[in-house]
């Protein structure tokens, strides 16, 4: 351990001690553009980043203060993610966003002793939209189980409002990020009447002939997916390989990108994924991040990800964080807010059709208002549709909310096991 | 005939295809072990740069586009020239020639007489660093392989199956081309290592290198032969997987898939990685289809090397492999 | 000049087959062991636990284990991941059943749950061998996970199938969960990690260390000569697995906090282990330390160095990071094939003539 050891020791002190001190307000970006999952990576961390270089380029920043984004590479590897929250702590960060449910299930325990909130739009610890019990991490808009339950209410209005004896089959991730729906989608199959059959495949899933050949057996009406990275793009390919109706194949909103359906070429026209958001470049703020930040040079990474899905997903997540930035310092009436006071601000923080009009992001996202019990948002979700020959994705319906009356006892139930274990009173009475 | 039967052919059929997917991977571990006794762990990485090079070649794409926009300040990304999929499959070829000159002369030629295990632990670092070098020099993007290879369901099987059975029998136009191909490949590299000149030099060495180099065969350029026709091989099994699910970081995790293929079919054994193959193909998929839903699926990972290691406790040199023969 | 045998005589046997016969050896420890525990945890910071000193102390205890296995008793093994995971199940099951028995246990246990499904799986190794053998604790490695991940009782039917570490104290000092102190981490692995490697030394150095050596170096001689393989391989498969999983008892309840079963103990860990041992040095105490340094060191230092020191964008900064490593590799083996132990014991035989080396 010795020599070595010391030698290297002392070398990455000095690179450590280099880092600057920052006085800005610091939101890091735990991003991941290398690694099986980077595909879905670097568009995220594109939309995420140049949306804060758009806001210090025109407005100066958030109320008079610059953003700093400092990005650290997890290759969606938890270890790694624990690396970059550690070295981005010190430095002031106020929100974190990790875009990946591992990391977000290790930092949970992590951000509530160390006081910083964690905001994970669609992703993470469902029942961390119980505020009262999470005090410290935020999922609105929507979340799995919400996606789960969109789904199925799609699946209802597709069907007159009938599921009776319907097959339905659940393929996903074999994670936790794809056993996440399963829970929520037994009680609706109990509720509606439908048979749920589980198909797990094996990340990172680029061999899924026994799982597709499963569904030509059992024929199933509809096929719900939970994929990510190149999962997606395989099982949309084997989708159409084996002829499965595509209107009847629905995505999660991480299994909805460009690069999911491109691959597959004509097939996989008509294919649906949920969304939370719009997409496309027919908002006005493209205008603005055109003149400062393509035009100027400053786009992030290789700056040809504007306006696809997960690009539009991770300048939503920015607009968010930049709002509840704006809204602590409203409260706490200063410019440098630290993570304490931005967690009041996500607390309160409210969207309204009018501010997103105003962002140049209008009908962007649903408007929602957060409490503090409610950090979950009201949860409802679009179905997009993939039109092949236009090569690109139409909304289908409008913004669907879900089924608030199976969700929230298992919310509430899931979050009540986590205080039981670790000891948590519940806030907010 | 009863329908579970009918189902049994299908995937059964799946599975052969499947296997011989994994056998192209497990190719290239043979041929490496058997000339040189290195255990390529780099063999799944090298089948990531290959297709990597053959889409940026095919594409325009600028290597290393990223550091030199990110060093320069430019802009850089396409050539802006398309070139058929011959040609680029051509120029990969060469690629990987060149490859195999690089690594012959300056890690192998070092290790001459190493340790297996040290050389393995070569084609580790072989491996992190032909990683890193594909992402920059191509991007870590996902990326569309299309040379022209088709995809999607068989008509003619699935009507002819129809006509005679009633059900319709569900085979991939892909898989078919890469059981054609793989076959290819395994009577050329048979022909070639029996009736050639080099092919008869490959398999002195293989015997035996120090007999070998003693009539004058040379051990190096034999080394650069072997890789250089591993590295085709990988470049065939990138484009076929390559073209079923795109071009990225994962496609090196396909080496995972041909481990147990190698068990089985053993290290040395060029016929015994087809037939472990197509076994394990057609097992794994079997089991997952059949006893899957039962306890839970996603089981074809590990029954492939329980598969595996059942036939090695009865068999422990894997089924062609050279009898292990132990002397004190 | 000073790191010599002459000038020191030796008294008694116990001196004589002491584990550092040299008294510069012996004075270098012992400063390696203020340093580890006196300066250390004192100075420690959140940064510096969690993104260096835990992981490469609970990757030295996993490394020692492996090399028990696979540097004195050569049956390769490439299951590693999934015997950490039963480590960090074990762990989970046993902190989360009986609320009230010390962590220390808990992970001891871990440990002994693990050494027996070590032993279950290394049966085969009495007919397969070399690379056949490692490719057969694939299986190993590959089952285990899987049954982690499908089976609700290991991870107490959570919706997600996550596992996440209560909090549990020594001596009224948290030792897991999310308010632990970076010095009770450090000091905790730190601690394992001493006996363990204590306990390592003195087993490959006594009887067992040396059949198992036998062993490795021709079974069937060593065989001829009375030493029982089924007892031999299997006692390393056990100790081995006990080493293991203690390491992934810490790796879960210390380190991560919480973990999910194919991310955090997949087959990339398994090989990342192996390199460890391999790059460090088969065979060797110090080359498991030194192996677990370079890998768990290497990508932090270069990743601080091109992104922070360079201002380099972080996934140009992380591929070539990747290349880096992969040369780094290549040239120490090229300058010394038997991983960074040799070229520790050439540079102790150097010094030992130093300064007159003729």
């Amino acid at each position: 351990m010795k020599k070595t050891f010391t030698m290297l020791a002392v070398a990455a002190l000095t690179a450590a001690a280099a880092a600057p001190a920052m006085a800005d307000l610091v939101v890091p970006n735990l991003s991941y553009r290398t690694g099986p999952f980077a595909a879905g990576g670097i568009p995220y961390a594109d939309g995420f980043n140049d949306y804060f270089t758009l806001l210090n380029e025109r407005d100066g920043g958030i109320g008079g203060e610059k953003v700093q984004v400092p990005e650290c590479e997890t290759a969606y590897n938890t270890e790694k993610g624990v690396e970059c929250y550690e070295a981005t702590k010190g430095t002031g960060a106020l929100v974190y966003n990790p875009l990946s449910t591992g990391i977000t299930y290790q930092l949970i325990p992590k951000v509530s002793a160390d006081g910083i909130p964690l905001y994970t739009p669609g992703y993470g610890r469902t029942s961390a939209a119980n505020g009262k019990v999470f005090e410290w991490v935020f999922n609105y808009p929507a979340n799995y189980w919400d996606g789960a339950s969109v789904a199925v209410k799609h699946l209802l209005e597709m069907n007159g409002g009938d599921l009776n004896g319907k097959k339905v089959a659940l393929l996903y991730h074999n994670s936790a990020y794809g056993k996440e729906p399963i829970r929520t989608l037994q009680e609706l199959a109990k509720k509606h009447g439908f048979t749920l059959a589980e198909l797990p495949i094996d990340s990172p899933g680029q061999e899924q002939k026994s799982q597709w050949l499963q569904v030509r057996r059992d024929k199933p009406d509809y096929v719900l997916f939970w994929g990510w990275g190149v999962m997606n793009s395989v099982a949309i390919q084997e989708a159409a390989n084996i002829r499965f109706p595509m209107e009847n194949f629905i995505g999660i909103w991480w299994s909805g990108s460009e690069n999911d359906v491109m691959p597959a070429g004509d097939g996989a026209n008509g294919y649906k994924s949920l969304t939370m958001h719009g997409v496309g470049m027919d908002y006005p703020v493209y205008a603005d991040l055109k003149k400062y930040v393509y035009d100027a040079g400053k786009a992030s990474g290789a700056g040809d990800q504007e306006g696809s899905v997960i690009y539009s997903r991770g300048m939503y997540a920015a607009m968010v964080i930049a709002e509840a930035i704006r809204k602590a310092q409203e409260i706490h009436g200063t410019a440098a807010v630290n993570a304490k006071q931005v967690r009041d601000g996500f607390e309160q923080l409210e969207i309204t059709e009018a501010r997103m009009a105003e962002l140049g992001l209008p009908n962007f996202g649903q408007p929602f208002a957060a409490s503090c019990a409610d950090h979950g948002g009201p949860g409802a979700a679009m179905i997009q549709q993939w039109d092949a020959a236009a090569k690109k994705w139409n909304l289908v319906t409008p913004f669907i909310a879900p089924d608030d009356e199976v969700l929230v006892p298992l919310v509430m139930e899931d979050s009540a096991a986590f205080a039981a274990e670790n000891k948590i009173t519940e806030r907010c009475n | 005939m009863p329908e579970q039967l009918l189902y049994a052919m299908e995937v059964s059929l799946n599975g052969l295809m499947a296997g011989i997917m994994y056998a192209l991977v497990a190719l290239g571990f043979v041929l490496i072990f058997k000339a040189s006794g290195i255990f390529n762990y780099a063999q799944g990485v090298l089948a990531l740069f290959a297709a990597l090079t053959l889409v940026g070649l095919q594409q325009g794409q600028v290597p290393f586009a990223h550091v030199i926009n990110a060093i320069f300040g430019t802009d850089l990304h396409h050539f802006g020239w398309q070139l058929p999929g011959l040609v680029a499959i051509a120029l990969t070829a060469l690629v990987m020639v060149g490859l195999a000159i690089l690594i012959e002369r300056l890690i192998l030629k070092h290790l001459v007489n190493q340790a297996p295990i040290i050389l393995f632990m070569a084609t580790i670092g072989l491996a992190y660093f032909l990683e890193g070098l594909g992402d920059v020099m191509w991007g870590a993007d996902i990326k569309k392989l299309d040379v022209g290879l088709p995809q999607g369901i068989s008509e003619m099987i699935d009507t002819f199956t129809f006509n005679l059975f009633g059900y319709g029998f569900f085979i991939d136009r892909l898989d078919i081309v890469a059981a054609v191909v793989a076959t290819a490949l395994v009577a050329a590299l048979t022909a070639f290592s029996q009736y050639t000149k080099y092919g008869r030099a490959l398999r002195a060495v293989a015997d035996d290198h120090q007999a070998a180099l003693s009539v004058g065969i040379s051990l190096r350029f034999v080394w650069v032969l072997v890789w250089s026709i591993a590295g085709f091989v990988a470049l065939v099994a990138g484009i076929m997987w390559g073209s079923k699910s795109g071009v990225q970081f994962s496609l090196s995790l396909i080496a995972l898939k041909a481990l147990p293929v190698l068990m089985l079919g053993g290290f040395t054994s060029i016929p015994g990685a087809i037939v472990g193959g197509l076994i394990i193909g057609m097992g794994e998929k079997l089991f997952e289809f059949f006893a899957g839903p039962m306890i839970g699926g996603a089981t074809e990972n590990w029954f492939a090397y329980v598969l595996a290691l059942v036939f090695l406790v009865f068999r422990p040199q894997g089924l062609f492999g050279e009898r292990i023969i132990e002397r004190v | 000049m000073f790191y010599r045998e002459a000038g020191e005589f030796k008294t008694s046997y116990v001196d004589d087959s002491q584990t550092f016969p040299i008294k510069f050896d012996r004075m270098r420890y012992y400063a390696v062991l203020v340093i580890g525990f006196g300066i250390i945890p004192f100075v420690i910071n959140d940064y510096w636990a969690n993104a260096v000193f835990v992981p490469f102390l609970i990757y030295a205890i996993a490394a020692i284990g492996l090399n028990i296995l696979t540097g004195y008793c050569g049956q390769v093994s490439l299951g590693t991941g999934g015997f950490m995971a039963v480590g960090a199940y074990a762990c989970y099951k046993l902190m989360t059943a009986f609320p009230g028995m010390p962590i220390l246990v808990d992970v001891l246990l871990a440990g002994a749950v693990t050494a027996g499904v070590g032993v279950l799986f290394g049966l085969p190794s009495l007919r397969i061998k070399g690379f056949y053998l490692a490719v057969a604790t694939l299986a190993a490695q590959f089952f285990l996970v899987w049954l982690f991940n499908k089976v609700p009782w290991f991870y107490n039917y959570s919706a997600s199938g996550q596992i996440t570490a209560p909090e549990r104290t020594m001596f009224g000092i948290a030792v897991t969960g999310a308010n632990t102190p970076a010095w009770a981490k450090y000091l905790f692995c730190a601690v394992v990690l001493f006996l363990l490697a204590w306990l390592a030394r003195n087993l490959t150095r006594g009887t067992v260390g040396r059949k198992w050596m036998a062993i490795r170096d021709m079974d069937i001689a060593a065989e001829i000569i009375g030493v029982n393989p089924l007892t031999t391989k299997l006692s390393a498969f056990a100790v081995s697995s006990f080493f293991i999983g203690v390491a992934g008892a810490l790796f879960f309840a210390v380190y991560l906090g919480a973990a999910e079963v194919g991310e955090a103990f997949g087959i990339q860990k398994s090989f990342l282990i192996l390199f460890m041992v391999i790059i460090g040095g088969l065979g060797s105490l110090f080359g498991s330390f030194a192996g677990a340094a370079f890998l768990v060191l290497l990508p932090v230092l270069l990743k601080n160095v091109l992104v922070e020191g360079m201002g380099w964008p972080t996934d140009l900064a992380a591929h070539v990071e990747l290349m880096i490593v992969g040369a780094l590799i290549i040239v120490f083996l090229i300058l010394e094939p038997h991983g960074l132990a040799q070229l520790w014991r050439v540079a102790k035989e150097k010094l030992r003539l130093w300064p007159f080396p003729h």
